[in-house]
């Protein structure tokens, strides 16, 4: 996703007028948009804190500012600043992280986010986009630039099958049709879902959505969402995210709320590190029981229980 | 301007603020007495309409504030607030409701960074209006300090202006004492910058250092005392803390206006 993130900007650039800083990084990825911006593109050097109060210094001048870095040090290193100096004033910065959840990998903890978009939405006015598809990214950079204020992009790594139609752009969509509980997928998650539930049975395979904007109050589940589970009574929320702060906790929320009922709900989300060991992306969640078998396994534990 | 006419006008904003601070009932009184005369002189005669001033130290608002009221661009009902509930003036100012207080100050180590903002953004636009930022001396302890003083250095943003209100003491003890940071001049010199070292209380000199041309990014390391003016807060930290009792704003009122 960081090269179309880059094809994204490169393509905004022609059209308006931004300021955009790294954190020392983007090798390999961000020098065509180097190259168009010129002293518009700023390398802000290794100093987080720095690159996020003179973003929102820039922004208070009347100018839009992307920032980017490795994730958590795009929102945790500068969490003070992004909360003092860009959300207290609802300045336009759009921060920009890579490697969103375990992406990173065996890189180990330090390069994982796995609380990001929790953190980011505790902050006022803060609104996060999280891509499912690599070929979101075209539309989402549009729809962030468009809406002044604070945003949060998670970049993940698209995880589509190959030759798979990517449905049109939109905040919530329905990606896998079934008639079986209906399964919520935040992000490039829901990309690893597609192929091992499109070998189920239509008749118990899961219905699956993907969720790429937060918060939810800001971006509400359609109706047709919301009647597919009262219809189901069956609701799973998977993420790449610890449980605080998560899409599971706010969507629960959102639904009780709204006095959506529903028989039977689960909740599959990062655990962190349970065996305190590290490896690969796929290693971590499934170790956290969030990938397609481990999903598709407690979704139908879970159902047979229920039964 | 005359250094009478200054002086004048610095001992009524001084007594305002002491008005103001005693009737709020809360501290902080010390370091606001250490950095009136340069905020003040800059609001009132120095800055000009495309200038923005950046109160780093936002423990010291209520002379941001004063300043604002003696410069015609805050009305006095609004001094009679400060600090209570309702109020748009806190103990730290609040960004974004007054165009001469556009960030939310107080928490150290952020006014810098936010001012070398403007001041590129300003670059880059080839816009006019300084920048000028007001930094605690114990504010040098923050490390995002040293990350704006690396980028402000390195894009040369000559628009950009610290002052640097070198009262001696900070939180819990003197600066020295905490953290060794002296001498803080060669350490400014060091990233190539335009570093002056004046009396804060001498407005004569502040004037000479902010006209000098701006051929780099340039320092202003003000040597001010805390509690300047009454003889029983200066130099002392507890003045960073207590509220004034009855009899000790009467004192203080009797000595700055004996002056």
């Amino acid at each position: 996703m960081r090269d179309a993130v880059c094809g994204a900007l490169v393509g905004l650039h022609r059209d308006k007028e931004f300021v955009f800083f790294t954190g020392d990084l983007g090798f390999m990825a961000l020098e065509p948009l180097k190259e168009v911006m010129g002293a518009l593109f700023i390398n802000a050097g290794v100093a987080e804190q720095n690159m996020v109060s003179v973003a929102a210094g820039v922004a208070s001048e009347g100018m839009q500012v992307w920032a980017y870095s490795i994730a958590p040090f795009v929102y945790a290193r500068p969490l003070e600043q992004i909360r003092n100096d860009v959300c207290f004033h609802g300045f336009d910065v759009k921060l920009v992280g890579n490697g969103g959840g375990y992406a990173y990998g065996s890189m180990g903890a330090t390069h994982h986010a796995l609380e990001d978009y929790g953190i980011m939405l505790a902050l006022q006015g803060m609104r996060v986009f999280v891509p499912v598809f690599t070929e979101d990214l075209v539309a989402v950079v549009r729809r962030m630039s468009a809406t002044r204020g604070p945003a949060y992009l998670r970049l993940g790594r698209g995880e589509k099958p190959a030759g798979f139609p990517v449905p049109a752009y939109a905040p919530w969509r329905k990606i896998v049709a079934g008639g079986g509980p209906v399964l919520l997928a935040v992000g490039p998650l829901c990309g690893g879902y597609i192929e091992p539930l499109l070998k189920l049975e239509e008749k118990a395979r899961p219905q699956l959505w993907a969720l790429g904007e937060l918060p939810i109050e800001t971006y509400p589940p359609p109706a047709e969402f919301i009647a597919e589970v009262k219809d189901r009574g069956a609701l799973f929320v998977a993420e790449e995210h610890v449980l605080q702060g998560s899409v599971g906790q706010s969507l629960a929320h959102y639904l009780a709320v709204g006095g959506v009922r529903y028989r039977t709900f689960a909740h599959f989300h990062a655990a962190g590190y349970p065996s305190g060991l590290y490896g690969s992306q796929a290693f971590h969640r499934k170790e956290s029981g969030i990938d397609a078998q481990s999903v598709i396994q407690r979704i139908d534990e879970t159902m047979r229980t229920n039964e | 301007m005359e250094n009478m006419e200054f002086k004048n006008r610095l001992k009524k904003a001084k007594l305002r603020l002491l008005r103001m601070h005693y009737e709020s009932k809360i501290g902080h009184i010390g370091g606001n007495l250490s950095s009136l005369d340069a905020i003040l002189y800059l609001h009132t005669v120095a800055m000009d309409a495309t200038d923005l001033f950046v109160l780093s130290k936002g423990h010291s608002a209520g002379a941001l504030y004063i300043s604002h009221w003696m410069a015609g661009k805050l009305d006095e009902s609004e001094l009679d607030r400060f600090h209570r509930d309702g109020s748009r003036i806190a103990g730290h100012p609040v960004g974004g409701w007054h165009p001469g207080i556009r960030f939310s100050t107080g928490s150290l180590g952020h006014g810098l960074g936010l001012s070398a903002g403007v001041a590129l953004a300003r670059t880059l636009k080839g816009e006019q209006g300084r920048v000028f930022c007001l930094l605690s001396d114990g504010e040098w302890n923050e490390g995002s300090n040293w990350e704006s003083l690396i980028f402000l250095a390195h894009h040369c943003l000559k628009n950009l202006t610290l002052l640097v209100d070198a009262n001696g003491l900070q939180g819990f003890g003197a600066t020295g004492e905490v953290a060794t940071l002296e001498p803080l001049a060669e350490k400014f010199r060091s990233f190539a910058l335009d570093v002056r070292e004046i009396n804060g209380h001498d407005h004569m000199a502040l004037a000479t250092a902010l006209a000098a041309p701006a051929t780099l990014p340039k320092v202003v390391i003000l040597r001010t005392v805390k509690g300047k003016g009454v003889s029983f807060m200066e130099n002392r930290m507890e003045w960073h803390y207590l509220p004034m009792t009855e009899e000790q704003y009467s004192r203080a009122v009797e000595e700055v206006s004996r002056g």
